[in-house]
């Protein structure tokens, strides 16, 4: 039996037997990295929603504290510094991992979390302050769009800090691994849309909300 | 129950044992019944030692074709509850008149509406559309299996998950009383105190991460694992209607998601999104959940579209009539179905303009469908049409859905709808379509490729019943109510002072009827055909003289689909090969690289169905300790780095040679 499928032209047809089958093994490429780009796509539609409930409640203040009172920009400053600065290790991270260079990797992975999990405790502390001077999410559909926005992009932070811990250990076991390097690049591509995501929190929400 | 309540709300949250239906007969009844059969299938498939068999071959299973199959299963048994809701409610309103209050109390008629449209829609007609896409499409793409198994496993158990919550419903506590869409500020916390809401966001939710996952799944699939030659313009129009529909269902869902999540924080945090004051606004919801709720709409009725196309060039015996315009079409729909979601509430009030916007913009969307339907049509005409049982219910899609299309172009003129509104002639138009469109779409299809899934086909005679009976009941059972909504009875009544209204009622209850006697005839079906299966079996693996590559391969397909990835020049690629007189290829064959199976996806399910349970009866101890087990099964399984193994090739010399026997045999 040959590579090609006998095949008979038909009357008319082709002169080159056309060939129906692979006669090799056929290995379609992998589709984890546009999958998960997808996924990122879909969950850029959650913020969206987000963002729109924001757009329709964020001047209602049901008598409440308004954006201007409540919202203080210098801290907001801050918390987005360390998160940007954490987009530019894990770019790092990422360069070192091409250069197979595990240990330089993981230094730059650590210094992420950690600035994620600065950015964090920064927010944490800010809504723990709102909560106790009475500004909590139940006061206003101000309030509660905008625990909800910045509370859930805080909820991606997290989970990003988890995998993040999940995969350094990973890469001890098993070093980089085709497959730990794909896990790496779909973190590193969540890490950055967070990061993206934040910019829109930053610009709509903390700086538009404080304007009268 | 215990004697500490301080622990006995710890552990049970708000369950007691008042929430069990020990005082209403007829939930008691269904009980029993249902116990009864649970406890005879369990026993059968204990007594025939079924367990091991079921867990690896199928529950475990990453395999697309069983995946598709249980999604079916899953769906048709959801119909069977689905059908139950509905003949209920025809019951009630056929009697419910003057004096007579029916024999259901109102509270009990509330939860079976909203329970009935939340399964038909998101536990029948999905699990359908769902299970045929990830049976078929890889078969017609040529591809060995999805771009990721052991996430479309993970994904049926979820919906799986989902189903059970609002089966819990039924005997624990009480389902929501809201309609199918859970509109605030009924469905917030005052309006609605007790579980039932919540039995429904979280169903919704987890079923919906199910479904999520597996949009992007078959999504990957179709866009890198296309045989090679197979270009966009050559996919098989079913593929291509899957495409549409996961795309559609990948920017979708997540709105619903995100809304169902804004209505739980108002229920669960006490935030005011939709609240009736503080600043909530009740509207945004019915705004966001159509922007889910109409693409929905298409999720559903494009595979139908696509299952029609294939059946019509197949039993025409003629290529699709107009197959770039059909693409064009289908793509043109996608795009429309995002922008007339406020058709749904002209009433809302938005304004002349908004208002005529979007009543533009639907009736644009009968555009490109009626293309479609043109190029049926086309295809039809001057074909050898052959009367084939799936043909049957394309011919009456082709009759009802137009009925249906012109209907909800009435109702796409704003003024029109302002009378039309929540009356009974939308339910007749909504049932029109889904029922005339999706639903006969899903018959035709199961009926066109069991004999891929199972090796037989169905028995015709029977399924002539069941075509009868259900296209004949659904006229019955929903023309009357065109002319009932006209008159301007509205949605949701259990009771009626109008004596002349009952013949109308009565009519569609005898409707409901037929179909119930159609829903026997398939039951009957599957059961003499499973009986019949030597005298119906299919040994070619075209038993249709089909054209797209699923009929390539034998029924049913092997593991591995294709011992050799396929080559594809036309969009109908396997009426190709047989025209050029294709041999299939007896040796030489590879070692093949698979998937292994897993038992995580029912785990984590199951772990999901016990935190949603949790969370719905205010159980945090159990929902803390659940959503942590959900997280450590989750990273445990990313540690499992063996995944996949080699079939060898003698293996698939074996698979391959006993089919050469077959073939040899019958042909």
């Amino acid at each position: 039996m040959s590579d090609i499928a006998t095949t008979m032209p038909a009357d008319g047809g082709p002169a080159q037997p056309l060939v129906f089958h692979e006669a090799q093994d056929h290995h379609p490429e992998n589709g984890t990295l546009l999958g998960f780009w997808i996924y990122l796509m879909s969950d850029c539609l959650v913020f969206a929603c987000l963002f729109a409930a924001y757009g329709v409640l964020g001047r209602e203040y049901a008598g409440g504290p308004t954006g201007k009172e409540v919202l203080e920009l210098p801290t907001v400053a801050l918390n987005t510094t360390l998160l940007l600065l954490s987009s530019i290790t894990y770019g790092f991270a990422v360069l070192e991992m091409q250069r197979d260079r595990r240990n330089p990797m993981l230094v730059w992975l650590i210094i992420t979390g950690l600035l994620g999990a600065g950015f964090l405790t920064i927010e944490l502390r800010e809504f723990a302050h709102l909560i106790s001077i009475g500004a909590g999410p139940q006061r206003s559909a101000f309030l509660s769009s905008f625990f909800t926005l910045v509370g859930t992009h805080g909820l991606h932070v997290t989970c990003g800090i988890l995998w993040l811990i999940v995969l350094m250990i990973q890469v001890l076991k098993k070093g980089l691994i085709p497959a730990n390097k794909r896990r790496l690049m779909c973190l590193s591509m969540f890490w950055h849309f967070l990061d993206v995501v934040w910019v829109g929190v930053f610009s709509f929400v903390y700086l538009m909300g404080v304007l009268p | 129950m215990l004697a500490h309540p301080d622990l006995a709300k710890l552990i049970f949250g708000r369950l007691t044992l008042e929430e069990l239906p020990l005082h209403v007969p007829i939930v008691l009844g269904t009980f029993a019944v249902v116990a009864l059969g649970a406890i005879v299938v369990l026993g059968a498939i204990t007594y025939f030692k079924l367990w091991g068999y079921l867990w690896h071959e199928w529950f475990t299973s990453i395999d697309h074709k069983k995946i598709g199959i249980m999604y079916m299963i899953l769906g048709f048994v959801m119909l069977l509850r689905g059908f139950a809701d509905a003949i209920m409610m025809r019951a009630q309103q056929a009697i419910s008149f003057g004096d007579n209050m029916g024999y259901l109390p109102p509270e009990h008629y509330d939860q079976i509406f909203t329970a009935h449209g939340v399964i038909m829609i998101f536990f029948v007609a999905m699990p359908m559309v769902t299970g045929l896409m990830n049976f078929v499409m890889p078969l017609q793409i040529g591809a060995r299996d999805v771009a990721f198994p052991f996430l479309n496993n993970f994904s049926f158990w979820m919906t799986v998950a989902g189903a059970m919550l609002v089966m819990a419903s039924l005997f624990i506590g009480e389902f929501a009383r809201t309609g199918w869409l859970a509109y605030p500020p009924l469905s917030d916390i005052v309006s609605s105190p007790d579980a039932g809401v919540d039995y429904y966001i979280w169903a919704l939710q987890i079923a919906g991460v199910g479904t999520l996952l597996s949009g992007i799944n078959l999504l990957v699939t179709i866009v890198k694992m296309r045989a090679p030659g197979m270009t966009l313009m050559k996919m098989p129009v079913f593929t291509w209607t899957a495409l549409c529909t996961n795309v559609l269902i990948v920017a979708a869902f997540p709105v619903l998601t995100a809304v169902l999540a804004l209505l739980a924080m108002d229920r669960y945090v006490g935030t005011n999104f939709f609240t009736t004051e503080l600043g909530g606004n009740a509207m945004m919801y019915v705004n966001l959940i159509w922007i889910w709720g109409h693409p929905e709409v298409y999720i559903l009725v494009l595979p139908a579209f696509g299952i029609f196309s294939e059946v019509t060039a197949t039993f025409s015996r003629k290529p699709l009539f107009g197959y770039t315009s059909m693409v064009y079409a289908t793509v043109v729909i996608t795009v429309l179905s995002y922008l007339v979601w406020l058709h749904h509430f002209f009433t809302m009030g938005s304004g002349a303009s908004v208002n005529s916007f979007f009543g533009i913009t639907t009736m644009i969307i009968s555009i490109p469908t009626g293309a479609k339907i043109f190029n049926w049509l086309f295809t039809m005409y001057r074909g050898r049409v052959e009367f084939e049982v799936p043909m049957l219910w394309t011919v009456a899609f082709m009759v009802t859905f137009v009925i249906g299309g012109m209907t909800g172009v009435l109702l796409a003129v704003p003024p029109a709808d302002f009378s039309l509104h929540n009356s009974l002639f939308l339910i007749a138009h909504f049932h029109n379509v889904i029922i005339g469109g999706v639903l006969f779409g899903l018959f035709a299809g199961i009926t066109y490729w069991f004999p891929k899934a199972f090796g037989f086909r169905l028995d015709p005679f029977w399924g002539k019943c069941a075509f009868w009976f259900w296209v004949v009941g659904f006229y019955f059972a929903f023309m009357p109510l065109y002319m009932l909504g006209l008159m301007g009875v509205t949605r949701r009544l259990s009771h009626f002072e109008d004596p002349t209204l009952q013949i109308w009622f009565l009519l569609a209850a005898f409707g409901a009827f037929l179909i119930l006697l159609g829903i026997g005839c398939m039951i009957t079906q599957f059961v003499v055909s499973f009986r019949r299966r030597e005298a119906l079996r299919d040994v070619t693996g075209d038993p249709w003289n089909g054209r797209t590559l699923e009929w390539s391969t034998s029924s049913p397909p092997p593991p591995y689909n294709f011992a050799f990835t396929p080559r594809v020049h036309d969009h109908d690629a396997w009426w190709m090969m047989k025209k050029h007189h294709y041999q299939r290829p007896l040796s030489g064959f590879l070692p093949i690289h698979m998937p292994l199976n897993t038992g995580a996806g029912i785990m984590l399910a199951g772990l999901s169905f016990v935190f949603g349970f949790a969370m719905i009866w205010y159980m945090w101890l159990i929902a803390a300790v659940s959503f942590a087990l959900l997280l450590l099964v989750a990273i445990a399984h990313t540690f499992n780095y063996h995944r996949d193994y080699y079939l060898s090739a003698d293996e698939v010399n074996r698979v391959e040679a006993s089919r050469t026997e077959l073939l040899a045999r019958h042909v």
